[in-house]
């Protein structure tokens, strides 16, 4: 329960955090995912920095058909933004199901998606979204797709001494709804699945899926087999029950103490069912 | 292990196992939470068995009721003999809190892609702990009284010393109310001090739902000490004998009289013994120890009404209903209390708590991250009511309530999800606990 020493500096700026930054410091920003790693040492930094105090990547605003959220946002923040709300509400739902109200009042955004921890919520809400992930480098900034920034077990695209400053998400065109729904750990609360939907929805027939996992494999993943099932039917419940029996196909499944590889692979499809259905009424 | 029903005969087998995970030691109820999770499952499996309903089968097995004073004790085919006990009320009682006959429509009408069940538990658990001699034959290495020392300062306020030990059980505030009450004296003059062995005479402590039964008993003799000698005095200064004396909200009072001396003067005589009766010693200050003559014997009937999330098995407890007999009660809020936390702790059981070990005796979910402690979100309110049936051996009448939460809430709610899966055409017998989604949906998926 007792971390190992480490040195701890706090940023002024994005600017002053990277020139702050070498290969053994990790940049410390709510703090929920890191510290507890570090209370067990299955993280031992010998340096933290600090980029919470920066004001300058707190922020929420629209920018044209987007919503451009500062990486240092909150959870709560998100949860109780309109501009969220009105323009994607599956992100303000999703918000306010992570972790408890500790969590959610200090955890961030930009932390969340750096850490690319295999359960969280946020990774298969930005996927869905088609969320860019803007960073920043000492040599200059880089636009990365939510769909190519996560790569594996806590793995991302992130390279060293980089740092995550918005993201930016396209606003629902209008027959576009979104949903996210998960089935909870019920002692982390973080998701065994989580299931992030995006589509168009005319005529009771679907288009331009965009689907999601988090907590079902090792990284956040897009479940394209399935958008292409969905893709022009009519989102009648035999077609929605065919589409999400493809749930999560060719996939690693995890498997734990709270639900096996069969277990989770079945809670895929029914949450996804349970999205499509939700959606399409 | 014979819980509330008269059987005739009982044969018990007990396995002891070796195991090389974690050592484990009492745990809230140790013992009775194991006996009314095997009994009750029973009960509520035969009644499946039998298509009887689990109430009804209940109801026509009780103990018919005895108080222990004209009636004697129940003998149990077990050697323990119950104290008293009337158990129809309980249940009844609780029946009527679900409204159980509606209860059964709409479980058969339910259609919203849930299960819905029901599960009873009525059970009888063993309590202030313990005659000595009993405990002795039975081979514990200690005994099991309690003490109280009771000092009465100069000011007629009184410190309490006692070997109970609280510690977030609220004995601060019972035995304070026992003491004032008995005394007459304002709650606010009464001072509990325990946990100090500086202080505080030898004593057995705080389990198996002993304190106010044992413990409290223990101060109440020593109150009954001060009350003798006080009366001495009272009657000196009164110019009577102590016969002529009532002793009524914190005064001695010579019968047919208006002529009074409270307690507060006859505390500051005590210790400024100018005018006094000849031969008695100054100061009103008592020890006693307390040594029950029998176990007491809570009991009650839970009741658990749960939701199964027929595709992926999520157990959902809807309502859970509560009554229980634990004798007189002095603060019922305490007691709602104990109730409360034990129920919540009982149902974790059922549902969630385990420490999960891989195959090499690993603890493997070692922090809150994956032991799932039950939260407030986890539970609908409580529906708690209570009957009195005092214990006829101790001057409280108290039965102790502690434990009763945790002791009947386990199988009440295992036994809702069997009863959900069953009246589903699913007749699943057992599944282990913690009654994880994964658990229960496996089990579905066994029996569809």
């Amino acid at each position: 329960m007792i971390p190992t020493s480490f040195k701890y500096k706090r940023a002024g700026s994005i600017q002053e955090a990277l020139t702050m930054m070498d290969e053994d410091s990790k940049i410390l920003a709510g703090g929920h995912s890191l510290i507890p790693a570090m209370k067990l040492r299955l993280n031992q930094p010998e340096k933290l920095i600090d980029i919470s105090k920066i004001s300058a990547i707190k922020f929420i605003r629209q920018d044209g058909d987007n919503i451009v959220i500062g990486a240092g946002s909150t959870h709560y923040d998100i949860a109780h933004s309109d501009i969220v709300k009105n323009g994607n509400p599956m992100l303000s739902q999703g918000a306010d199901m992570i972790g408890d109200r500790q969590v959610r009042n200090a955890g961030t955004l930009g932390g969340s998606l750096a850490h690319a921890d295999p359960a969280a919520d946020w990774p298969a809400m930005m996927i869905a979204s088609n969320a860019i992930i803007k960073t920043q480098t000492a040599r200059g900034t880089r636009e990365i797709r939510a769909a190519d920034f996560f790569t594996g077990f806590y793995e991302t695209a992130l390279h060293e001494q980089e740092i995550i400053t918005e993201i930016h998400i396209p606003k629902l065109k209008a027959n576009e709804r979104s949903i996210y729904l998960k089935f909870p750990q019920p002692a982390s609360r973080f998701a065994i699945v989580g299931c992030a939907v995006i589509a168009s929805v005319s005529e009771g027939a679907i288009s331009d899926a965009r689907i999601a996992f988090n907590g079902v494999s090792e990284y956040a993943f897009r479940d394209t087999a399935v958008e292409q099932a969905l893709e022009r039917v009519l989102a009648s419940e035999e077609n929605i029950t065919e589409a999400a029996n493809r749930a999560a196909e060719n996939m690693t499944i995890l498997s734990d103490p709270f639900a096996s590889e069969k277990y989770r692979k079945h809670l895929a499809k029914v949450y996804l069912k349970r999205a499509l259905k939700e959606i399409s009424k | 292990m014979q819980g509330l029903y008269t059987t005739p005969k009982i044969n018990v087998d007990v396995n002891g196992v070796f195991t090389h995970t974690n050592a484990v030691d009492a745990y809230r109820g140790a013992g009775r939470p194991e006996a009314t999770y095997l009994l009750e499952r029973m009960v509520d499996l035969a009644a499946l068995e039998m298509d009887m309903d689990p109430a009804a089968l209940r109801l026509k097995n009780f103990i018919p009721s005895f108080n222990g004073v004209e009636e004697e004790g129940y003998q149990t085919q077990v050697a323990l003999q119950y104290d008293s006990g009337n158990y129809e009320p309980v249940l009844k009682r609780a029946l009527e809190m679900v409204g159980y006959e509606d209860f059964r429509a709409k479980q058969a009408a339910q259609n919203n892609g849930k299960l819905l069940g029901i599960g009873f538990s009525t059970y009888i658990e063993a309590c202030g702990i313990a005659p000595s001699a009993v405990v002795g034959a039975l081979g514990a290495r200690a005994g099991l009284y309690e003490s109280a020392q009771v000092r009465v300062q100069p000011t007629g306020k009184v410190s309490v010393f006692t070997g109970a030990h609280s510690h977030g059980q609220g004995h601060e505030t019972t035995f304070a109310q026992v003491v004032a009450d008995k005394l007459g004296i304002p709650l606010e003059d009464v001072d509990i001090v325990h946990g100090d062995s500086d202080s505080v005479a030898f004593g057995m402590g705080t389990y198996g739902s002993r304190s106010l039964a044992v413990g409290g008993s223990a101060i109440v003799k020593s109150i009954e000490k001060v009350l003798e000698k006080g009366a001495k005095i009272a009657a000196h200064k009164l110019e009577c004998a102590v016969d002529d004396l009532d002793y009524t909200e914190g005064k001695w009072q010579v019968k047919g009289t208006d002529k009074s001396v409270a307690f507060g003067d006859v505390s500051l005589t005590a210790y400024v013994p100018h005018d006094y009766p000849e031969g008695l010693e100054p100061g009103l200050d008592f020890s006693s120890f307390y040594d029950p003559t029998n176990f007491t014997y809570p009991f009650g009937a839970h009741v658990a009404i749960v939701e199964i999330d027929k595709e992926t098995g999520k157990v959902e407890l809807k309502r859970f209903i509560a009554v229980d007999d634990v004798g007189n009660v002095i603060n019922p809020m305490v007691v709602d209390g104990q109730i409360h936390g034990g129920l919540a702790q009982g149902i974790g059981q059922a549902l969630h708590e385990v420490a999960d070990f891989d195959e090499n005796g690993q603890l493997i979910n070692g922090s809150y991250m994956d032991y799932t402690m039950p939260r407030a979100d986890d539970f609908p309110s409580f529906e708690i009511d209570r009957t009195v049936t005092p214990c006829p051996h101790n001057p409280l009448g108290v039965k102790g309530a502690g434990e009763a939460g945790c002791i009947g809430a386990t199988p009440a709610v295992v036994n809702a999800v069997i009863d959900a899966l069953w009246k589903n055409g699913m007749k699943v017998k057992d599944i282990k606990m913690p009654m994880t989604s994964e658990r229960v949906w496996t089990a579905m998926q066994e029996h569809s």
